[in-house]
């Protein structure tokens, strides 16, 4: 607690270094994702002679795709949290027995491996023709994002004052008035915590993207790194352009939301 | 006195007919609206928690295969699936892989995690941000790491490779995913990468929660520096740190992505687990039955740690 300047000064630059190691492979991606066509061999530490090739590649090849995981994270997220806003309020403040069975559920489904969903979703999408679909993809990625989101809403309503609502219904409001118009407002930055993580497992499924879609039309840009990386890689530039351009939505949310994140990850797993 | 107006609160508990009934109807609507808030989610929960686990119960004891989806046929064939896949040579080393994989991923992400926690614990300069900024191995696509690590591990052009080379620390390029005795030890430094930032944030907080009192109190003690570590820190974080290992076991048990990802389960299976085995099997060789048996048996080696799990974290609760 009593450090001098001069050591804080070294733990600083600990600090840097320690960081710097372990973010070598994100800087990595963007050096190689700058580089002239062709593989890695050429590559040096420092993108001295830039070129965008491999973005204007991958741009054209896996637009498309990205296109469609932006459609399917934002299709998660506005499914998720309709689902998962009204049921984190009723696993906060109503006072029933079956709270304790519902929060044991939410914990036993955390250990389903996502095979099995797989497994059963792909037998029931090929009957009732969900397969490379939209539809199909956005409802199997709630399975990751609905126990999260229903903790974290939880979390934070668990801290509001039963009389906040109480004086709502004196007034005569419905359960449903006072949740739309006092609980979801106070609730902004939960809601904002929750979907921002939503929208990043859904953005970063591979599991269902790779399983639920067995041709070409509905592909997110996961699956379409994947089949870059199948046989023997020839255009690193265009794989790591992808790669960057795929990291960006968790660049975003590190930069933009740093407040939240933290949260998230502390609501999401001690809960 | 003795006529005190009492008579308010009475009518509130047995009004007339009329009015009661209206407020009976009033809590029954108020009952069917609470439903509602949880129905949706149950639902949901259900649809892809429930229905794929009992799924699964029943495609395992199910010849389930492709012509399935053709004669909607699936003959019971009791426990056969689960006898081929036990007995299948690569069960064995996807059970020993499985167990190497988890271990060691867990064993050095937390110990990892737990240094760079303390050492983020001191206060200095850009501490706070160096430390969110850390996250973000964990926040990327697994895909996109999985990318990212096979162009680092690239044998002959990779950057690991030219660099180790270049300071003679090997004289050949090591294989480090082409060859089946080196694959395992890659893939689980690439896991490891991904889980340190996760470790670091939940034993930062935990070791946040301890109160400096305690500290204070050690100095007088004697119980700085490791023994601090030792008396203070450590049985502090217990809780926090049991909760970490078996939910790490819980998760790095069923990882996927990254393997696949990064070998395919190769070369010559060295990198193949449960999970992947599992994938193989349903969505490769389209045997359905025997990939759900095999999820099954993943399925019951967590149970027993999510048993641990529940009783850790009523413990933790209790506490």
């Amino acid at each position: 607690m009593s450090d001098s300047v001069a050591r804080r000064a070294v733990y600083t630059a600990i600090g840097v270094l320690i960081l710097a190691m372990m973010l070598f492979p994100v800087y990595w991606m963007v050096n190689a994702s700058l580089q002239p066509s062709g593989n890695t061999l050429t590559a040096g530490f420092l993108p001295l002679d830039p070129t965008f090739a491999g973005y204007r590649r991958a741009l054209s090849e896996q637009g498309h795709n990205l296109v469609t995981s932006v459609i399917i994270a934002t299709g998660t997220v506005v499914l998720c949290l309709l689902i998962s806003a009204p049921c984190a309020y009723a696993l906060s403040q109503f006072r029933s027995r079956w709270v304790s069975i519902g929060l044991l559920a939410i914990l036993v489904s955390q250990m389903i491996p996502g095979i099995v969903i797989a497994n059963a979703l792909y037998t029931a999408y090929e009957k009732i023709g969900l397969l490379n679909s939209i539809p199909g993809l956005i409802l199997a990625n709630c399975s990751s994002g609905i126990p999260f989101a229903i903790l974290i809403l939880r979390s934070f309503m668990l801290s509001l004052p039963a009389s906040l609502v109480e004086a709502a219904r004196v007034d005569g409001a419905g359960l449903v008035r006072a949740f739309v118009a006092i609980v979801l407002p106070i609730s902004k930055n939960s809601l904002i915590t929750a979907g921002l993580f939503t929208f990043l497992f859904s953005w970063s499924d591979f599991l269902f993207a790779l399983t639920l879609t067995t041709k070409g039309g509905v592909r997110p840009v996961t699956l379409g790194i994947y089949q870059y990386l199948g046989t023997q890689v020839q255009n690193w530039n265009a794989v790591m352009a992808t790669a960057v351009l795929s990291a960006i939505p968790a660049i975003v949310l590190l930069i933009a939301a740093q407040k939240y994140i933290a949260a998230g990850a502390l609501g999401g797993a001690v809960k | 006195m003795v006529h005190a107006p009492t008579l308010t609160p009475s009518t509130e508990e047995s009004g007339p007919q009329p009015v009661r009934k209206a407020r009976l109807r009033r809590r029954r609507g108020e009952e069917l609206t609470k439903v509602l808030f949880v129905a949706p989610a149950a639902l949901a929960m259900l649809a892809l928690f429930g229905y794929p686990v009992v799924k699964n119960l029943l495609m395992s004891v199910q010849d389930y295969t492709l012509r399935t989806f053709f004669t909607g046929q699936a003959p019971w064939v009791g426990l056969r699936n689960y006898t081929t896949v036990v007995k299948d040579h690569l069960f064995s080393q996807a059970m020993v892989n499985t167990a190497l994989f988890t271990i060691g991923s867990i064993a050095f992400q937390f110990g990892i995690g737990l240094a760079l926690a303390l050492f983020f614990r001191r206060r200095f300069p850009l501490g706070g941000v160096l430390r969110s900024l850390l996250l973000l191995p964990w926040l990327l696509p697994l895909i996109v790491s999985s990318a990212t690590w096979r162009s680092i591990l690239e044998q002959d052009s990779g950057i690991l490779n030219r660099t180790l080379m270049g300071l003679g620390i090997v004289n050949d390029p090591v294989p480090w995913l082409n060859s089946p005795s080196v694959a395992l030890i890659a893939v689980i430094g690439v896991n490891i990468w991904i889980g340190i930032p996760f470790n670091v944030t939940l034993l930062y907080s935990g070791l946040a929660e301890i109160p400096v009192e305690l500290y204070e109190a050690g100095q007088l003690d004697g119980a700085t520096g490791w023994r601090g570590f030792r008396y203070i820190t450590w049985p502090n974080l217990r809780a926090v740190a049991s909760v970490l290992l078996v939910l790490g076991v819980v998760y790095t048990i069923k990882v996927l992505d990254i393997i696949l990802g990064l070998t395919g389960g190769g070369p010559a299976n060295a990198t193949q687990t449960l999970a992947t085995q599992s994938y193989q099997r349903s969505f490769v060789d389209f045997k359905f039955g025997q990939g759900a048996a095999l999820s099954n048996i993943l399925i019951a080696v967590s149970l027993v740690f999510a048993i641990l799990y529940l009783r850790t974290t009523r413990r933790a609760v209790d506490e």
